[in-house]
């Protein structure tokens, strides 16, 4: 049920046009344009302050309405639909951002809380059917802290899922726990985000061939996108999948020459 | 480390009083000062017995303005941290005049609430509800303004007014930061309304002690320190409980586990 929706989840495409950002006097990037195209992955790879957080943040913070005080660059955002991102869009970060003080259930409803919008039966229900899919519902009454780095993992992926949102920015959302579990959360978050647009920024090539459709390596300074990769098949791909393995070399080629 | 765990937190505190008690006692021997000026341990009980039913009246009501202070000026001070974080405007007017009320010495202005106030309840409270304003107002705000941006992010994918977020997200993210204000409160109140009392009352421990005082009854002065001390400790102690049991997620790390 829970994939049916995301396949009919509708797809729009975002376009990240003439993207700026800088931090005093240095240009993280200039004039940077990328585009996410509907319904795929598009990965992200890159020198760790090369920017890349700096651009999911840019993204994110177009959805502000007023006020621009914290502003992190500028450019325009925009979707192929003409109508704006905001509310369409969902943040996963390296860090699980969990609440301390609500149990597992309260930080996956944190969405509709935050909105204002009624805690009934219904978004109840989804929340711990998404709890479920991520095999937490032993744990959804307890709070973070009695929880694993996975589990906690596991959890901020149910919260991403409960927003529904057509588009997904992922910084780094698996980087922080076992390789075992890495490859367990990667199968989840593929299965259930699929149809939807994803940004997912990462520093593990293996992560980035598994899942996206497009891999792009930002590198330089003032930073640019090379050419993307494309990765043959439908995410997530077995880690012993020959397109993968073939395209493992290429990319760490990549990835050494941004480095250097 | 095991020796200190060895005993539980009542039998430690009857070890300290005992200690204390022996402590006095040897001290009076020692000094052999008269009781006028350190009365042994036996004769404040003596008072505290005898003077029983006006030292209880006296700290009935020195409570009362200890917990109506508390309760007053934490209640402000958390307003006005929000106000503070909330509204920009409000920032800029409010806080020049907390700095205000924290530069100019609060003991001065005791005589005045006295003035404005009266002899009774209503100036012992403000002049704990003062006090108090401060530390409470400064620990909650700070709280309100540090947290975790990443959250911050988070609110904002969600599509959280600024209210929300305050509501939903900086304002528990702060009530740590908030209990440690309101500990430092609970700690300093007693202060507030015995200075209160001691400017101009009719009634309470200060006004007990004062008036003991002045009448050479140094054992029933002691007495009613005892009991405000106890008041104090007790208070302290409630309230620490009670704030921790509201934030149990609350991680407690003591160095000494390190």
């Amino acid at each position: 049920m829970l994939v049916d929706r995301a396949a009919t989840a509708v797809s729009v495409s975002v376009a990240i046009v003439g993207g700026t950002c800088t931090f005093g006097k240095a240009t993280l990037f200039r004039d940077l344009d990328l585009t996410l195209a509907a319904g795929s992955w598009t990965c992200l790879l890159g020198p760790s302050g090369i920017g890349k957080t700096s651009l999911i943040r840019l993204i994110l913070e177009s959805t502000r309405i007023r006020g621009q005080t914290r502003a992190i660059g500028t450019g325009v955002v925009a979707c192929d639909d003409g109508h704006p991102l905001r509310g369409r869009v969902a943040y996963m970060a390296q860090r699980d951002l969990l609440l301390p003080w609500l149990t597992v259930r309260d930080n996956v409803l944190l969405g509709r809380r935050l909105r204002g919008e009624a805690i009934d039966a219904p978004a109840r229900g989804r929340a711990d059917a998404l709890i479920e899919a991520v095999g937490m519902q032993d744990a959804a009454g307890l709070r973070p802290d009695a929880l694993s780095g996975g589990m906690r993992q596991r959890a901020a992926l149910a919260r991403t899922l409960f927003e529904d949102r057509p588009v997904v920015l992922m910084d780094e959302p698996f980087s922080a726990v076992d390789a075992i579990t890495r490859v367990r959360l990667q199968d989840l978050a593929a299965t259930l985000l699929r149809g939807r647009t994803v940004l997912l920024v990462t520093h593990d090539p293996l992560e980035a061939l598994r899942l996206g459709h497009r891999i792009f390596v930002m590198a330089g300074r003032p930073a640019r996108l090379g050419e993307p990769l494309h990765a043959p098949g439908n995410p997530p791909r077995p880690v012993d999948d020959p397109g993968v393995l073939a395209l493992q070399g290429e990319l760490l080629r990549r990835l050494a020459a941004a480095h250097s | 480390m095991m020796t200190s765990r060895a005993l539980h937190g009542p039998a430690r505190a009857v070890v300290i009083g005992l200690g204390l008690l022996v402590a006095w006692q040897a001290l009076v021997m020692a000094t052999a000062l008269p009781p006028y000026i350190l009365p042994d341990p036996l004769r404040v009980m003596t008072a505290l017995v005898v003077h029983a039913a006006s030292i209880g009246r006296h700290a009935a009501i020195t409570l009362t303005e200890i917990v109506l202070g508390l309760g007053i000026g934490i209640a402000l001070g958390a307003a006005s941290a929000l106000l503070i974080v909330a509204f920009r405007p409000a920032r800029r007017w409010l806080l020049p005049l907390l700095v205000v009320s924290q530069a100019v010495p609060v003991f001065a202005l005791a005589p005045l609430l006295v003035l404005w106030l009266g002899y009774g309840l209503a100036s012992k409270v403000a002049m704990a509800a003062v006090i108090i304003y401060f530390p409470v107002t400064a620990a909650f705000s700070d709280g309100l303004r540090r947290a975790d941006p990443g959250w911050l992010d988070l609110a904002l994918s969600m599509d959280a007014s600024r209210l929300a977020s305050l509501r939903h997200i900086r304002a528990p993210a702060a009530l740590p930061a908030l209990a440690s204000g309101v500990r430092v409160a609970t700690a300093v109140a007693p202060i507030g309304a015995v200075v209160g009392e001691w400017v101009g009352a009719s009634a309470g421990l200060g006004y007990l002690m004062l008036h003991a005082n002045a009448r050479m009854q140094i054992d029933l002065m002691f007495a009613a320190l005892l009991i405000l001390g106890a008041i104090a400790v007790a208070l302290y102690f409630a309230v620490d409980r009670l704030l921790k049991r509201l934030m149990p997620w609350q991680p407690e790390s003591s160095p000494a586990e390190d």
